[in-house]
């Protein structure tokens, strides 16, 4: 099937940013990783730094998210993208770097160079994907799984004392005098999808600025093929089950104790 | 600094590797302290900001050879150090950056192990720093340095064979070339040209299309690819391999040591000689690529091959294969952090001799 679409005559009011490629992503309907990848990349359209932006991808769903940011990219090994992040700022400060990781990247195998990365005060932007569950690999345990969720490798719902506590990292990185600004957000709505685009324009801009300090925006999200649900089912149990846990909202505002 | 010949200097090993390296251009480096390589790092963050160098320790090994990967990959001639335990931690880093063809530089200051090991020099790490080391089929440039000079000598040699050929290479020392203090002639500041790295993420400008730095290619095909380019890259380092041979001529038993052990042979062979007995000694300075052919070809002129090293023997395996059951080949060695002594060495031949009944001259 075919579709010609006329422009003559209408308002453009939305196209694909020159910052994303064309390739079609692989993310399944409902997640929010698309989302993310467009906001992010809209931004740095509209601030014109594409020629000045390096990101760095992780292993995890978005591992192929230099596929689609039409910008130089790193890939990096499980739980190192904020390493590899920070060998790329030491070297080229000037530069707008980020990366973009996932809960089990940045929370369980990568939680050492989270932690240390914002404790130093890296000036780079960490976008956190919070959907509480390994995607890529097919539905397993996350360090942010909520107790009692089932998961393929907690089959009987996560249990306190066998698998410990969901883990809050984004609070801890708040504590850490590194960290500029850190805040909590979602894309499941036009509202969230706004807040989350300002959050990131705001990190950016901070790190333009040469602000002293790492910029954390978690992102809480959803995974309907991990959770085993439709993507508006995946959107209500995110708000009524994930958002008490992991309330959306500021941690860490500049000028802000 | 004046412009006349560089005086010679009571150096450190590590020290004079410290020193060479940011003569060498270094832009960045990335570390952990670990005996016996900590004057590394020590020498570097003193000196490193005074001259342009970014120095950063961090959290881990694991984080610092990441932090490698990712200078590496904005195009900085980067370097990193470490003694036997970090360089294990490094290996999953180092197998990424191998794949996704990145220069650096690795020292390692090999000590006892496994495990956590001794401190004291050792040669155990051969295996892994020769073979591959992390996971897949890649090989690290190695270089064994066997004096202070050669410390020194050798980061310049590490660096350009490393952007020659976009791939790690790896110092191969030891505790005791690490700490011992040595006359040395250091290279001249700013000899070593910088490279053209276009494939560096530096950000993207309109005139190109991106640069993206990775090891994943998912399709077999595209994997396959990726496999031959690393294979044909490794046929063409062959040219670089590098080796010393020291009174070879008339031998009848032919040595073969790296390191600081060709330097206990070297010893071990005069004394042979002083009682007539026809030692020669090879020394492979590259370790990978690693110099078959010349072991080979020597072989052929001896009735014994002896292969000295600080480990279980590993590097003998090597030299088996170079001289493909044409001669024996037996092997001495020490591990734990005890060096050998000439006169154990010596021992070894003496038996040698015996056995073949060599004439002493």
């Amino acid at each position: 099937m075919e579709f010609t679409v006329q422009y003559d005559g209408m308002e453009l009011v939305y196209k694909r940013p020159a910052t994303l490629t064309e390739t079609p992503m692989h993310y399944c309907p409902g997640c929010g990783h698309g989302v993310v990848h467009k906001l992010l990349m809209e931004v740095v359209e509209e601030m014109g730094i594409q020629e000045r932006t390096v990101g760095v991808a992780p292993v995890g769903c978005s591992v192929f998210a230099y596929n689609y940011m039409n910008i130089d990219m790193q890939e990096a090994a499980h739980g190192r993208a904020s390493a590899v992040a920070t060998g790329i700022k030491r070297m080229l400060p000037d530069r707008i770097v980020f990366s973009y990781q996932g809960d089990g990247d940045l929370a369980a195998i990568g939680t050492g160079e989270t932690i240390h990365t914002v404790n130093r005060g890296e000036n780079i932007l960490i976008i956190f994907i919070n959907n509480a569950i390994y995607g890529m690999t097919g539905g397993q345990m996350a360090p942010t799984t909520l107790l009692g969720m089932v998961t393929s490798t907690t089959p009987y719902g996560r249990e306190a004392a066998v698998m410990g506590h969901p883990l809050k990292i984004t609070d801890l990185v708040a504590q850490l005098p590194g960290a500029y600004y850190v805040t909590r957000q979602a894309v499941h709505t036009p509202t969230a999808v706004r807040k989350t685009k300002k959050a990131i324009r705001a990190s950016l801009e901070y790190q333009q600025q040469q602000k002293r300090g790492t910029c954390f925006i978690e992102v809480v999200s959803n995974c309907p093929s991990g959770w085993k649900m439709t993507p508006l089912e995946a959107n209500e149990w995110m708000e009524k089950s994930m958002f008490p846990f992991y309330p959306l909202g500021d941690l860490k505002v500049p000028g802000r104790s | 600094m004046n412009n006349q010949r560089e005086q010679a200097r009571l150096m450190k090993g590590n020290e004079a590797l410290a020193e060479a390296a940011l003569r060498a251009g270094l832009q960045g480096y990335f570390g952990y302290p670990i005996t016996p390589q900590s004057e590394i790092l020590e020498y570097l963050a003193a000196e490193g900001p005074k001259r342009g160098a970014v120095v950063l320790q961090a959290e881990s090994e694991l984080a610092a050879i990441n932090m490698v990967y990712g200078a590496a990959g904005a195009g900085a001639r980067v370097m990193i150090s470490s003694s036997s335990p970090g360089i294990s931690l490094m290996q999953e880093g180092l197998s990424y950056m191998a794949s996704a063809e990145l220069p650096c530089l690795v020292v390692n200051i090999n000590r006892g192990g496994p495990g956590l090991g001794t401190i004291q020099p050792a040669q155990g790490d051969y295996f892994q720093a020769t073979k591959g080391g992390g996971h897949g089929d890649y090989h690290l440039i190695v270089l064994a340095p066997a004096s202070v000079q050669e410390m020194a000598d050798f980061v310049f040699d590490g660096f350009r064979l490393a952007e020659k050929y976009r791939n790690p290479a790896m110092i191969l020392a030891d505790g005791a070339l690490g700490q011992m203090m040595e006359k040395v002639v250091l290279p001249p500041e700013g000899s070593l040209p910088r490279t053209e790295k276009p494939w560096a993420t530096t950000g993207k400008p309109a005139w190109r299309e991106r640069n993206i730095i990775t090891s994943l290619f998912i399709q077999p095909e595209k994997m396959e690819q990726v496999n031959l380019k690393l294979q044909k890259k490794y046929q063409e380092l062959q040219h670089e391999v590098r080796y010393e041979t020291i009174g070879v001529e008339d031998a009848e038993v032919l040595m073969v040591a790296y390191g600081l052990s060709a330097r206990i042979a070297q010893k071990a062979m005069e004394l042979a000689r002083e009682q007539g007995i026809r030692v020669g000694l090879i020394r492979p300075i590259t370790l990978y690529p690693f110099p078959y052919e010349a072991i080979a070809h020597l072989a052929r002129n001896v009735f014994s091959v002896l292969v000295v090293e600080l480990n279980a023997g590993q590097m003998v395996e090597d030299v088996r294969l170079a001289v493909n059951g044409r001669r024996p080949v037996s092997f001495k060695g020490r591990m734990g952090g005890i060096i050998i002594t000439p006169e154990e060495i010596l021992e070894e031949i003496e038996e040698l001799a015996e056995h073949y009944r060599l004439v002493r001259v």
